[in-house]
């Protein structure tokens, strides 16, 4: 322990414990790959018999359509009545998509800014985990209140749920410092700049990238529960409106919809680490 | 070889003298350095762990700045890093994100000067490397991955190289291979080399001098000549000469950190007056 070798100067690392990412890239980047023509089988198969069975057992028990309806059922709402559907698809599309920029990139920069600075990033820290733990859900009627209906208190909300997700993550990840990477660097004459953008960026990058999937789950949480909350267009809207109809077939339609847009955010991104990321797994 | 001569030193360092401040206390980690290393001289310091090897390499590579004393280049004071000097870290030291080519290319990118793509080729060449552009770091043997570092290092043509243990992580066998594959490319364009390391051995083998540094605080203990022709053999390794010289290295550095251990309660800084 005694080794003066050992560069003081350059000694500590997130040695605060302040290390408070969410999860590990690892825990994503490296989840399961379809090996064989037997795997995909065993999927499909397992998919028939839950579908099937639930089908099955519907019937058998003779269960009322409004308290559930049968997966056929369902198929056949969302065929006839996607059309229907398809423009708050829409809409909840923009206010995830313009919330998350905007939340993604002051996330961002809010990371890459404050980590460089530790004292601030001291200052600050609690707030930001405020900001994470607050389900911004909360604010969604205060938002309305003063927005109206329209786009702006959802984009708002997106934009304050996604954004501490991907900061603190980010953050996580730009304090992650190699110091003998960084020294490498600097021996060639570079600047802090060039520091950044060739050293610490890409080491950030797995940190940055779960940032980004988590923020946009969280995202698309808030936009479908603010939308919810009130105004007349969105899915979150159609999911209240078609429960006080008893629409249940067209409800569990949106609810499936949800899921498959949850599920390619998470293949979406799955793919982006395994493209840039996978250095690390 | 020549490294009494009249020839200016390409590296000089005077006086060098370190100070860490910690928290409990002050440490003077290198005290009062002072060594010329010539031009196309292979250097090697060893020394007990702790006394201040890396701390000397890194204040002549410009890394770290120095307490006292001064660190010069062609006559001229290193303030910081300087394009004429080339550090091989620790591990190899390659970034991850980056495959073999793009981490050769990585100091031009910072330099901002167009790669000499023929002599990185020879380089990859020489090192056994060709091919192997597109592979990844973790695709590569640890070997391997020295030796790109050692491309990397020499791929802008730098007069000094510094190496801070470069093959401490490596086998015997890989190491060996290392050291004969640096004097190979040191024989086919003569750049002047300090090297650290932990293997007397190894000092022995590359070094046309072999600086031996006391325990901390460091100091210069000693300087042993290794007068034999290049290239060199592993069988010189057997000779009377060799092994003489290794248990007079060996003996310095084992005494001085007996006397080191011996003395109890010795405040470390009682030393540096």
């Amino acid at each position: 322990m005694s080794d003066i070798d050992a560069i003081p100067e350059f000694k500590t690392k997130s040695g605060d414990g302040q290390d408070v990412g969410i999860t590990n890239l690892s825990a994503f980047a490296s989840g399961p790959g379809i090996k064989s023509m037997a795997e995909v089988l065993a999927i499909i198969l397992v998919a028939v018999v839950i579908i099937g069975g639930t089908e099955i057992l519907l019937n058998v028990f003779a269960v009322p359509q409004y308290v559930l309806p049968k997966p056929s059922q369902i198929g056949l709402a969302l065929i006839s009545d996607f059309h229907l559907i398809l423009p708050h698809l829409g809409y909840t599309l923009v206010e995830l998509l313009s919330g998350f920029a905007i939340g993604a990139v002051v996330g961002l920069v809010m990371a890459a800014v404050i980590t460089q600075f530790p004292f601030v990033e001291k200052v600050v820290t609690p707030y930001i985990l405020l900001l994470v733990t607050t389900p911004m859900l909360a604010l969604v009627p205060l938002l309305i209140l003063r927005f109206g209906f329209g786009y702006t208190p959802r984009i708002i909300a997106v934009a304050l749920a996604a954004g501490p997700m991907v900061m603190i993550n980010a953050a996580t990840g730009f304090r992650r410092v190699d110091p003998g990477k960084i020294a490498l660097a600097r021996s060639y004459g570079a600047s802090t700049i060039q520091i950044f953008w060739k050293i610490r960026a890409p080491m950030a990058l797995p940190m940055i990238l779960v940032g980004l999937m988590i923020g946009s789950i969280f995202g698309l949480l808030t936009a479908v529960g603010a939308e919810m909350v009130g105004g007349g267009f969105g899915l979150g809207n159609r999911l209240t409106s078609y429960s006080s109809m008893i629409q249940m077939p067209q409800f569990f339609a949106v609810v499936l919809i949800l899921s498959i847009l949850g599920i390619l955010i998470y293949v979406l991104f799955f793919l982006i680490g395994k493209k840039w990321a996978s250095w690390e797994a | 070889m020549n490294a009494q001569s009249s020839v200016q030193p390409k590296l000089r360092v005077r006086g060098a003298t370190k100070v860490y401040s910690t928290g409990s206390g002050d440490l003077l980690a290198i005290d009062r350095c002072s060594l010329d290393v010539a031009p196309g001289e292979i250097v090697s310091i060893v020394g007990p762990s702790g006394c201040g090897k890396t701390t000397l390499l890194w204040s002549m590579s410009g890394l770290h700045g120095l307490t006292a004393g001064e660190v010069l280049l062609d006559g001229k004071p290193v303030k910081g890093p300087n394009p004429e000097i080339s550090m091989v870290f620790q591990e190899a030291n390659l970034l991850p994100w980056r495959n073999l080519d793009a981490n050769i290319n990585f100091p031009f990118e910072i330099k901002g000067t167009k790669p000499d793509r023929v002599w990185i080729d020879e380089l990859l060449q020489m090192v056994g490397l060709e091919g192997f552009g597109a592979r990844f770091p973790r695709e590569l043997s640890g070997g391997m991955r020295q030796r790109a570092a050692l491309v990397r290092a020499l791929s802008f043509k730098p007069s000094v190289l510094l190496m801070d243990e470069p093959f401490g992580a490596l086998d015997s066998f890989t190491r060996e291979e290392m050291n004969r594959l640096v004097e190979q490319i040191w024989l086919d364009r003569p750049t002047t080399i300090v090297l650290i390391t932990h293997s007397i051995e190894e000092a022995i083998f590359m070094s046309d001098r072999v600086v031996v540094m006391s325990a901390r605080p460091g100091r210069v203990a000693n300087i042993y000549p290794v007068p034999f022709p290049r290239p060199r053999s592993l069988d010189i390794m057997a000779t009377k000469e060799v092994f003489d010289l290794t248990n007079a290295i060996k003996r310095e550095i084992v005494g001085d950190q007996k006397s080191r251990f011996s003395t109890p309660s010795a405040p470390v800084f009682q030393a540096a007056k």
